[in-house]
């Protein structure tokens, strides 16, 4: 038993921290902002093909590198410090994963490889409304040639410009889960107007999508059950990408308030900023056990139900330390905080959104107290 | 970064755990559960018994060298052992002083005569330890002690005078180390001296004080010319600080998941009560006990971290926001507990298992004070954890 990062994990670590750094600051973000797919091609193929970030946890019999959640944790704390704009949460995260737990083989072998190799950007479609469980939006009705896909889905992070949209569907009594190709007729996807511009989210139209019998590719297993193991494994990861931000928030702060002077000193030396600061530690160093932790225990093969909801524990509790940060970063950052051009509303703004996303932190407390008092 | 422990691990596990139950049987069956925070008054000479049970079957200080009459266990043994321990309900241990901080102190800062001259009692539960830090005007500002040490130069044993507080188990106990200022007009930190002293000598008057719990587990100690020998100083005379910060950063360690097991075991007690009287089924309570548990799991891994990197040395972010995260969510925990014991929380009228956990749940309102108060772990990782300006002194 050993709780501390392998070698290896610490260089993968140190690797995004310099390369984010680097391609992914302040002012390349701002510039995807304003892009209309919201990400610079550039960039996402240096994560994708140069640096091999979508296969972390592909196996490597498809092309992946076989490394487990810890690893995959450690990229998106640090993407989501940086508020990196790649549809990576969209690719691997949703879709990668979705094909991981609930792909057949043959859907794996078709897809897995490329997503690998970053030549191809997916997402996945949950749920009717929301980035997370929810009625389904979309029903699979039986056709000649395969399925006939009937329905909406509201918020598909990264709908408008993914190259393979998963879908969650209701088909008979029951679930499963279709690739759709984007150029494929009856499928009309509308980017939506958000107020995070670091992510984008589309609201994607089904009439009539005909496909044939192979796309559905979950081989006729999942259910409520294996969703919510979907789910559980998509909102760690998103935890950690909110712990990267909370970070990037308390380090704004204190690079503000060392050098901000007032009343003839540094405002970083009043006990009031001192303790805020701390404070801010507290929730993140926290933060950091819980989704660290979890994703241990999941690499350690723990009990599924154990990993679920410590999954849920960590995206609750991260969705909290990142609004907590923001605010707080805003706030100490004084009047500067509530301006455009500096960084804390970026964070604020994508903890709002990301709160909603993947199960919100009263939706996953309940399914954690079902779980001890119901049982 | 992995969780599972190794075959020899769990062996161990099954090995201390048969132990204890095996142990805690007969006369110490009635101390399970008993003798932890908020409960200190229970028993004190049952559970110095318990002590020298304990210490016959090896299982006192278990983490000191062999050499010293410990089992060298390993960072992870030390978890299971704690763990284990917590499990069984086995009470809350006398000697914690002694085998937690005095003499891991010894150990690291003390010659080797003090070692072969405290070190067995303490191993055997035959020498019982307190604390002399806090003073009226010292708590936070532990550096501002006057108690006053001056050496006689005739006998060479140094005359205490002034007075200590908050000492808990003062009146249970054998010995105290105690932080004095040896240099007279010296200030702070500097000028100090630690000194070991038996309690049962002319010149020391123990008072107890009573607590918010309505028990009175610490206590005031009048020096009024108490003498401690010149081979009971630890370190140089004026040297004493370093010695005092030494022991305190022993208070961090392996012993730290015996807690939460504790914790685990007050946690699950209150979800039972939860399920008997209704309250699992308010909302908003379900959601501070899902809460609670998810702050437990983040207390288990940061523990895990911090044990992990103890080689290091360094004091590092995870190890210094534990104890605000711990203490803080404890109290929280309590109030969890009165809040669905509903409105029969303000009753003392309820049987052991709910009494205790009342009892916890009040003196939980100490937890964010002692041991480096919330105001002073912010500060401390303020400055030290974030590199911002430490506060200025007056001159």
């Amino acid at each position: 038993m050993n709780f501390s990062l392998t070698d290896d994990q610490v260089l993968i670590r140190d690797a995004a921290v310099d390369f984010l750094s680097q391609r992914s600051d302040s002012a390349a973000v701002r510039a995807a902002m304003e892009t209309e797919t919201g990400f610079d091609p550039a960039l996402w193929a240096q994560i994708g093909a140069e640096l091999g970030w979508c296969a972390t946890t592909i196996p490597e019999d498809l092309g992946g590198l076989g490394l487990g959640q810890v690893e995959l944790v450690l990229l998106m704390e640090q993407m989501g410090r940086r508020l990196s704009c790649a549809p990576f949460l969209s690719t691997v995260v949703l879709a990668g994963n979705a094909l991981l737990q609930q792909g057949s083989e043959a859907a794996q072998a078709r897809y897995l490889p490329r997503i690998a190799a970053g030549e191809l950007r997916a997402t996945l479609g949950l749920a009717g409304r929301g980035v997370g469980l929810g009625a389904p939006g979309v029903r699979a009705l039986r056709s000649d040639a395969g399925w006939r896909l009937e329905g909406s889905l509201a918020h598909v992070v990264d709908g408008a410009s993914a190259e393979l949209i998963l879908v969650v569907a209701l088909v008979d009594d029951g679930l499963g889960l279709f690739a759709v190709p984007r150029e494929t007729s009856g499928l009309d996807a509308r980017p939506l107007q958000t107020w995070d511009l670091t992510r984008r989210v589309a609201r994607l139209e089904l009439s009539g999508v005909a496909l044939d019998a192979a796309a559905r590719i979950d081989g006729d297993a999942m259910n409520l059950q294996t969703l919510r193991q979907v789910e559980a494994r998509a909102a760690l990861l998103l935890a950690a990408e909110q712990l990267g931000g909370a970070q990037q928030c308390l380090d704004l702060t204190l690079a503000y308030t060392a050098e901000r002077v007032q009343f003839g000193q540094k405002i970083a030396s009043f006990q009031a900023v001192k303790h805020r600061c701390a404070q801010m530690m507290v929730e993140i160093e926290a933060t950091r056990s819980l989704v660290y932790g979890a994703a241990a225990l999941a690499d350690s093969g723990g009990d599924a139900g154990a990993v679920m909801l410590e999954a849920g524990a960590a995206k609750a509790r991260a969705s909290e330390t990142l609004f907590f940060c923001a605010q707080e970063a805003v706030q100490l950052h004084g009047g500067v905080g509530f301006t455009w051009e500096y960084d804390p509303h970026l964070y604020l703004k994508r903890a709002q959104a990301s709160a909603h996303w993947l199960g919100t932190a009263d939706q996953w407390r309940e399914r954690i107290a079902a779980a001890l008092l119901d049982a | 970064m992995r969780l599972d422990f190794t075959p020899e691990d769990e062996a161990f596990r099954i090995e201390i755990a048969r132990w204890l139950d095996q142990h805690l049987s007969g006369p110490f069956e009635a101390l399970r559960h008993r003798g932890g925070p908020g409960d200190e008054d229970a028993d004190p000479a049952l559970r110095k018994a318990w002590e020298r049970e304990l210490s016959v079957g090896g299982w006192t200080c278990v983490g000191w060298p062999k050499g010293w009459g410990g089992r060298d266990l390993s960072i992870e043994q030390q978890l299971i052992f704690h763990e284990e321990y917590a499990r069984a309900g086995a009470p809350g241990r006398l000697g914690h002083l002694g085998e937690g901080l005095i003499g891991p102190t010894l150990l690291a800062l003390g010659t080797d005569e003090q070692r072969a001259r405290f070190l067995p009692g303490i191993r055997e539960g035959t020498q019982y330890w307190c604390q002399g830090f806090s003073e009226p005007s010292a708590g936070s500002d532990l550096a501002n002690v006057q108690t006053r040490a001056v050496q006689d130069a005739a006998i060479g044993d140094w005359v205490v005078h002034g007075q200590k507080v908050w000492t808990s188990w003062a009146l249970e106990s054998d010995w105290i180390f105690v932080l004095a200022r040896s240099e007279p007009g010296s200030k702070g930190h500097k000028g100090l001296t630690f000194l070991l002293m038996p309690l049962d000598q002319p010149g020391v008057e123990i008072r107890p004080i009573r607590q918010l719990t309505g028990g009175a587990e610490f206590n005031e100690i009048f020096f009024d010319g108490a003498c401690a020998k010149a081979c009971d100083v630890v370190g140089k005379p004026g040297e004493g600080w370093a010695v005092a910060m030494a022991l305190l950063s022993f208070e961090r360690g392996a012993s730290t998941l015996g807690q939460q097991m504790h914790f685990t075991q007050e946690l699950e007690l209150l979800m039972q009560l939860a399920r008997d009287n209704g309250a699992a089924r308010d909302p908003h309570l379900r959601g501070r006990i899902a809460q609670a548990w998810a702050g437990l799991r983040v207390l288990r891994y940061n523990a895990l971290r911090m044990l992990s990197g103890l080689q290091d040395g360094s004091l590092r972010p995870e190890a210094m926001m534990y104890k605000y995260c711990w203490s803080n969510w404890h109290r929280d925990l309590g109030k969890l507990a009165l809040d669905v014991m509903g409105v029969d929380g303000d009753l003392r009228e309820h049987p052991l298992p709910l009494r205790l956990l009342q009892q916890s749940a009040l003196f939980a309102r100490s937890d964010t004070i002692y041991a480096g108060t919330n105001e002073i772990q912010l500060n401390l990782i303020a400055e030290r954890a974030l590199g911002m300006p430490r506060a200025a002194r007056p001159a």
